[in-house]
C-alpha cells in the first residue's frame, strides 16, 4: 500500500464515506471535499493520528466561483515531513453565509491565511482570536480578490477611520506594583524594518510585554493582476515577490505551470535555471545575514557581503539585461540564452565568494558580542516551528531537516551532491549558521551544475508554449498564426489546479494554480515563506527587549514584497 | 603682565584651536578610514583626497533648518547640545600635550603646552567636569518628547553609571603610583627611565589591567561602538538626538569628536607616557617643546585610529550585557589593579 493509499485509509477508519468528507479522485496529492461541520475533528485528526502525522499546514486560501451553487472554496495544503505526503483539502462555503471554523486552534500557522482568505474573500473564520483586514487597510470596503469586484473603484478614507492601533495599546493598565509602561511603535518606517513593518510594542522599561504585527505596507494585488494577465505577462510579477533573490520566484512560478502543461524545459534550460536559483539563493542569504549583523550594529561585514551580491548581480545583467528584477524565466525555459563567457563569470563568483565570507566568517561567527546578542533570542523549539508553519532555513535551525530540494527533487536536485544544513539552536544564531553553511552547499551546486552544462536548446520546441524564433515568424506563416495566438489570447493551460513548489530562499514557496482552460490564469495563490515565519513574531517578542526585536526580525529574512504581495 | 596674558591667550587659541581642528579632521578619517575598512572608496571628490570634506559637511549643517518640533520642553532642549559641548571644551584644559615648561616667549615662561597648567586638582577636574557630558544626552533624550529619544537618554544614563567607577577606580590606580594629582606629575614620572634599559616606566607596564579598563570604560562615556547604545540608529532610529537637526545635531557630532580627543589624549597621558618620548634628555627648550609634540601627537593618532576601527569591527552590545561588562567584569578588574598597584609599592616593586 503506497503513501497516498494508506493516507486515504487512514482517514476513511475514523471518517466513512458520506460523512461530509468526500475524496477528489486524480490529482498530485490526496485531495477531500470536506463539509463544513466535519472541518475541525478532521483537521485534529490529520494532524495527531501517527497514521496521517499532517504536522504542517502550509496553506489556507480561498477561491471565487461565482457560478456555483457553493459560491467559495476555502482551500487547504497540509503536509507530513515523516512521511513525505501532502493532502489538500477543500470546503465549499455559500455566499449567504460564508462561515467556516477557525484551524487556528489546531494549527496555528492558520492564523494569518486565515486573516488574508477573510480579508480577500469575505469567509468569516469562526474562532479566530484576531479576525481582521491584514493586507488591505481595515477601512478597505469589499473584497478585492471576489470576481465581481471592481478593481477600478475608490472612496474616501476618512481621518477618523485611520486609527489603526490595536485595542490593547490604547489601555493604560497601571496599578501601584509596575511603573508606567508605554506603547511604541516599531515602524512602519524604522531603520531595522527593511520594508515597511509594523510592530506596536507595550514596554516595561525595555522589555517588551505584549506585540503586534501590522503588514500590507507593500500590498500591490499580485493575485489579482495575476488574473488579468496572461501567463508569461504574471513572470514578471513574480521578480516583486522575494526581490532578494527574483529568479526563485520566476523558477517556482514557472515549474508549476509546466506541471499542469506536462511540458518539462530543456535540459541546459534547467541547469541554468538551477546555477542561477542557487546563486539567488546565496544572495537572498548574503541580504539576510549583512543585513542582521548591520542591525547589530556590525556595518563592516554587511559591505563585504553587498560587494558579493554586486559581483552576482552583474552576472545576472550579463545574462538577461537586468539586476534587481529580472524576468527571465519563461514557461517552457529562458528567455534567451547565457552569454558566451558564462562559465567564466560564474567561475570567478565561485573564487571571489568564499574570500569574502571568509572575512565576515573571521570577524562574526566567534566573536563574543554577537554570539551574546543572538544565542538563546528569538528561539523556538521545532514542534513550535512545525506548527507556526515554518519552512526554509528558519525551520532547518530549530533541527528539522526539510528541504524540498531533498524531499521533493525538481531541476534534478536528485543528481546533486549537497547537504542539508542542520542546527539545533533554534535562536537567531542558529539560523545564522545555518544560512552560512547553506551559502556553501549552494556554491558546490553552482560548481557541480556548471560541469553538465551543455549546449541545446533553451526554451521548449511547442509552439503552444513558446513563441516561434523570430525569423521563422517573419517567413513562415504557420509561426505568424502561433506566434500572433500566443501575443493576443496566451498559451492555454489544461483546466484544473496544482501546487506546485520550490525551496525559495525562506523555505517552501508555493504557487497553488487554478486554470480554467483560458489564456490567463483562473486563481493564483502564492504560499510566501516569510508570511509563516513572521506572524509567530510577535508571540515571540513577549518577554525579549527592543535590542532583541531587532535582532530577531532581521534573521527572519521577512521580505516585504513576498510577505505583502 | 600684559605680556603674559597675550602669550597665555594664544596659547589657549593654539590648543582650542588645534582640538578642534583634529574634530574636523577626525570626521574625515572616521569616513575615509570606515571606506577603508569597508572596501569602499568613501569621500574623495572635495580637495585632495576628499580633505575638504568636513567643510562641506560642516557648511550644509549650518544652512539646514534648524527645526524645534512642538511639545519639546524647549528650556532644556536648548541646554542639552549646549551642555554637550561646553563639557568637550572644558575636559582637555588640564591635558598636557607637550613639554615646554622651560620655553619662554617674549621673556614670559610658557608653562607648558596646557591650557591650565597649575591646576592641582588635575584629574579629579577632569573626571567631574566629563561625567557632566552625561546630562547633555540625559536632557536631549527627555526633552525631545520622543519615545525613542527617551529610551536613549535612559540607556546613556544607566551606562554611565556602570562605567564611571570602574573608569575612576582605573585612574585611581595611576594616581597610586604618582602620588599626585596633576597631570604633569603623571607624566614627568613616566618619562626618562627605562626597567631592564629598553621599557620605558610607563604605567601601561605594570598596570596593563588598569590601562585595558580605562580604555574599555572610555569608550563607553564617549558613547562609540561597540557601546553606542544611547543612539544605536538601528534600534532607536538615532536615540537621543533623533528631534534635533541642523547645529544642533552638529553640536552633539562635535562633541562625541572632541571627546574622542579627549579621551585618547587621556589614554596616553595616563598610561603611555604622555608626551615623553626615549632620549629625550638629550633635548631641551624649543627642541623639546616640537620633538615632544610630535611624540604626544603620534601616540594620539593611535588611540583616535582605534576608536575608528573598533567602531567599525564589533557590533553593539545589548543594554543589560553592557551592565553586566561594567560591573560584573570592569570594577573588578579595576579594583584588583588597584590593590596590585597598593601591594607592588608597599613592596618596593615600582616606586
Amino acid at each position: 500500500m503506497d503513501n497516498r493509499e494508506q493516507t486515504v485509509a487512514a482517514i476513511r477508519s475514523v471518517f466513512p464515506e458520506g460523512e461530509g468528507v468526500a475524496e477528489i479522485p486524480g490529482g498530485e496529492m490526496p485531495a477531500f471535499r470536506v463539509d463544513r461541520g466535519a472541518l475541525p475533528a478532521l483537521a485534529r485528526h490529520l494532524k495527531n493520528d501517527p497514521a496521517l502525522d499532517f504536522k504542517l499546514l502550509l496553506d489556507v486560501c480561498g477561491v471565487d466561483y461565482p457560478g456555483r451553487d457553493e459560491r467559495f472554496e476555502v482551500v487547504y495544503h497540509a503536509a507530513s515531513l515523516e512521511r513525505g505526503q501532502r493532502i489538500r483539502l477543500k470546503v465549499p462555503v455559500p455566499e449567504g453565509d460564508p462561515v467556516v471554523p477557525s484551524l487556528f486552534g489546531v494549527w496555528r500557522a492558520a492564523d494569518w491565511f486565515e486573516r488574508e482568505a477573510f480579508d480577500m474573500f469575505g469567509i468569516r473564520f469562526e474562532g479566530h482570536p484576531n479576525l481582521k483586514r491584514i493586507l488591505c487597510h481595515q477601512a478597505f470596503q469589499g473584497h478585492a480578490l471576489r470576481k465581481d469586484y471592481d478593481p477600478g473603484q475608490r472612496w474616501l478614507l476618512r481621518e477618523t477611520e485611520q486609527d489603526d492601533m490595536p485595542a490593547w495599546a490604547k489601555e493604560r493598565p497601571e496599578d501601584a506594583d509596575h511603573f508606567e509602561t508605554q506603547v511604541l511603535n516599531l515602524g512602519p518606517s524604522h531603520p531595522a524594518t527593511h520594508g515597511t513593518l509594523r510592530t506596536v510594542v507595550r514596554l516595561d522599561g525595555e522589555i517588551i510585554t505584549k506585540a503586534e504585527v501590522e503588514i500590507g505596507y507593500l500590498h500591490r494585488c499580485f493575485e489579482k493582476m495575476a488574473e488579468s494577465h496572461t501567463w508569461n505577462q504574471v513572470i514578471p510579477y513574480t521578480d516583486r515577490l522575494n526581490y532578494c533573490s527574483a529568479m526563485m520566484n520566476g523558477v517556482g512560478y514557472a515549474l508549476a505551470v509546466e506541471k499542469m502543461l506536462g511540458v518539462p524545459a530543456p535540459p541546459r534550460a534547467q541547469t541554468i535555471r538551477l546555477i542561477l536559483s542557487e546563486l539567488s539563493r546565496i544572495m537572498d542569504h548574503i541580504v539576510d545575514i549583512g543585513a542582521n549583523l548591520n542591525d547589530l550594529g556590525a556595518m563592516t561585514p554587511f559591505l563585504y557581503m553587498y560587494e558579493a551580491r554586486e559581483e552576482i548581480y552583474s552576472l545576472l545583467e550579463a545574462c538577461c539585461g537586468s539586476r534587481l528584477t529580472m524576468s527571465y524565466v519563461r514557461i517552457g525555459g529562458l528567455s534567451h540564452d547565457v552569454p558566451h563567457d558564462f562559465a567564466e563569470s560564474v567561475r570567478y563568483l565561485l573564487k571571489r565568494i568564499p574570500t569574502l565570507i571568509a572575512d565576515m566568517e573571521t570577524l562574526i561567527t566567534e566573536n563574543r558580542i554577537f554570539r551574546d546578542r543572538t544565542e538563546g533570542i528569538g528561539r523556538l523549539s521545532a514542534e513550535d516551528a512545525v506548527d507556526w508553519g515554518w519552512t526554509g532555513p528558519c525551520l532547518r535551525a530549530c533541527g528539522v531537516a526539510y528541504d524540498v530540494r531533498k524531499a521533493y527533487p525538481y531541476l534534478g536536485y536528485e543528481t546533486y551532491d549537497f547537504k542539508v544544513p542542520v542546527s539545533h539552536g533554534g535562536d537567531t544564531y542558529a539560523r545564522y549558521l545555518v544560512r552560512v553553511e547553506e551559502i556553501k552547499q549552494s556554491l558546490a551546486l553552482v560548481e557541480q551544475a556548471l560541469g553538465r552544462l551543455a549546449p541545446g536548446p533553451i526554451i521548449v520546441d511547442d509552439h503552444n508554449v513558446a513563441l516561434p524564433p523570430k525569423e521563422k515568424v517573419y517567413t513562415e506563416m504557420e509561426s505568424l498564426i502561433w506566434h500572433f495566438k500566443l501575443i493576443m489570447e496566451g498559451m492555454k493551460v489544461p483546466a484544473g489546479e496544482a501546487y506546485g513548489f520550490s525551496e525559495g530562499a525562506n523555505g517552501e514557496l508555493g504557487y497553488y494554480i487554478v486554470s480554467d482552460g483560458g489564456g490567463k490564469p483562473y486563481r493564483i495563490k502564492v504560499r510566501p515563506p516569510c508570511f509563516a515565519i513572521f506572524q509567530a513574531y510577535p508571540h515571540m517578542l513577549e518577554g525579549a527587549t527592543v535590542s532583541d526585536a531587532v535582532a530577531m526580525l532581521g534573521s527572519f529574512n521577512v521580505i516585504a514584497g513576498e510577505l505583502d504581495r | 603682565m600684559w605680556a603674559e596674558i597675550t602669550v597665555s591667550a594664544a596659547k589657549v587659541a593654539v590648543i582650542a584651536g588645534t582640538v578642534l581642528t583634529l574634530v574636523a579632521v577626525m570626521e574625515w578619517v572616521e569616513r575615509r578610514g570606515a571606506a577603508f575598512i569597508q572596501d569602499r572608496l568613501g569621500p574623495n571628490r572635495v580637495g585632495p583626497f576628499g580633505l575638504f570634506q568636513p567643510i562641506v559637511d560642516a557648511v550644509k549643517l549650518l544652512f539646514k533648518e534648524d527645526l524645534t518640533p512642538a511639545n519639546v520642553s524647549r528650556g532644556l532642549y536648548l541646554l542639552a547640545p549646549m551642555i554637550s559641548v561646553s563639557v568637550a571644551l572644558l575636559t582637555f584644559i588640564v591635558i598636557p600635550f607637550g613639554a615646554g615648561k622651560d620655553v619662554t616667549v617674549f621673556g614670559v615662561p610658557l608653562g607648558g603646552v596646557e591650557v591650565a597648567p597649575d591646576l592641582g586638582v588635575g584629574v579629579l577636574f577632569l573626571l567631574a567636569i566629563g561625567s557632566l557630558g552625561v546630562y547633555g544626552i540625559v536632557l536631549a533624550g527627555w526633552s525631545s518628547n520622543n519615545k525613542y529619544s527617551l529610551l536613549g537618554g535612559l540607556r546613556s544614563s544607566a551606562q554611565l553609571i556602570s562605567y564611571e567607577l570602574s573608569m575612576t577606580l582605573a585612574v585611581l590606580g595611576v594616581l597610586l603610583a604618582t602620588g599626585s594629582l596633576r597631570l604633569d606629575d603623571v607624566v614627568a614620572r613616566q618619562g626618562g627611565q627605562f626597567w631592564f634599559g629598553v621599557v620605558p616606566q610607563w604605567n601601561v607596564v605594570p598596570q596593563i589591567v588598569g590601562c585595558i579598563v580605562f580604555v574599555v570604560a572610555v569608550f563607553a562615556e564617549t558613547n562609540r561602538l561597540p557601546f553606542d547604545l544611547a543612539e544605536a540608529e538601528t534600534e532607536l532610529v538615532a536615540g537621543y538626538h533623533v528631534e534635533y537637526s541642523s547645529m544642533k545635531f552638529a553640536a552633539f557630532l562635535m562633541s562625541e569628536y572632541m571627546n574622542m580627543v579627549t579621551a585618547s589624549a587621556l589614554i596616553v597621558t595616563l598610561f603611555f607616557g604622555g608626551w615623553t618620548f626615549p632620549g629625550m634628555s638629550r633635548f631641551s627648550g624649543w627642541p623639546l617643546l616640537a620633538l615632544s609634540l610630535v611624540a604626544f601627537g603620534i601616540k594620539l593618532a593611535f588611540f583616535l585610529w582605534l576608536f575608528v576601527w573598533v567602531r567599525w569591527s564589533l557590533p553593539r552590545f545589548r543594554y543589560d550585557q553592557l551592565m553586566r561588562l561594567g560591573w560584573k567584569g570592569l570594577l573588578p578588574l579595576a579594583t584588583l589593579n588597584l590593590v596590585w598597584v597598593g601591594v607592588a609599592m608597599a613592596m618596593g616593586w615600582i616606586r
